[in-house]
């Protein structure tokens, strides 16, 4: 699985991207969200308030129950800022 | 039709080439967003635009197409810049035309509304006070709410 992180959830976990294979448990956002805080301190900073991160999932906006499978790009970045 | 790019534009040159040779336009409406000076009583110095490369084109042709579905639309332009921008510098052009220009004003203003709220762009503005990512406003979420269709 492909996780990609943007603007300050990169600075935050010290990662613009990283190939990972979560345990099987993990079948949705919100399972790989929980997952993710315990890979390092940055990233349980990074991912301390899901208010303030978006997630998409294979180029889409998805909320915290949608499922993810070992193919899927999902990327987490803050709400954004462009215009 | 939306572009994303580093380099600069030039709005004239980009509408001229968009309405060329439709004679079914009779009204034009556009949008150009600059780099401000100035944030939060800070001086801004250059601001640096991130994007997800993928998402943002992908994301771009959803929004411009609702505002086709929505609204007459002969044609329709949005593009974004990505980089290191300075004070002044364009970052955005937003284009519709249509017979008539109440649905180039509204096209116009809903793609930059949500624009604003979907495309996955972030400011990092770099100002006296060191480097800081700008966060959203909830004035850009409500602007985009109004159009909304329940």
């Amino acid at each position: 699985m492909k996780i990609l992180y943007f603007a300050w959830l990169k600075s935050r976990t010290g990662v613009g991207e990283e190939e990972l294979t979560p345990p099987e448990s993990v079948t949705d956002v919100g399972g790989l969200i929980a997952w993710l805080r315990g890979r390092s301190p940055g990233h349980a900073k990074a991912l301390a308030d899901m208010d303030v991160v978006r997630v998409a999932v294979n180029q889409d906006y998805a909320g915290l129950d949608h499922p993810v499978s070992p193919d899927d790009e999902i990327a987490l970045f803050p709400p954004v800022t462009g215009g | 039709m939306i572009r994303i790019q580093e380099e600069d534009f030039d709005p004239g040159a980009e509408i001229e080439r968009l309405v060329a040779g439709n004679r079914k336009v009779g009204g034009v409406a556009s949008f150009i967003g600059l780099v401000r000076d100035e944030a939060g009583g800070a001086r801004v110095g250059a601001m640096t635009l991130e994007h997800y490369a993928g998402m943002t084109e992908k994301e771009l042709e959803r929004i411009d197409a609702e505002a086709h579905k929505r609204w007459p639309l002969e044609a329709s332009l949005i593009i974004h810049r990505h980089g290191r921008l300075a004070p002044g510098e364009r970052i955005v052009l937003v284009v519709t035309a249509s017979a008539h220009r109440q649905a180039a004003f509204d096209a116009c203003q809903f793609l930059i509304d949500w624009l604003k709220t979907r495309a996955p762009f972030w400011k990092l503005e770099d100002t006296e006070a060191g480097e800081k990512w700008v966060e959203a406003r909830g004035a850009d979420d409500a602007a985009a709410a109004r159009w909304r269709e329940d």
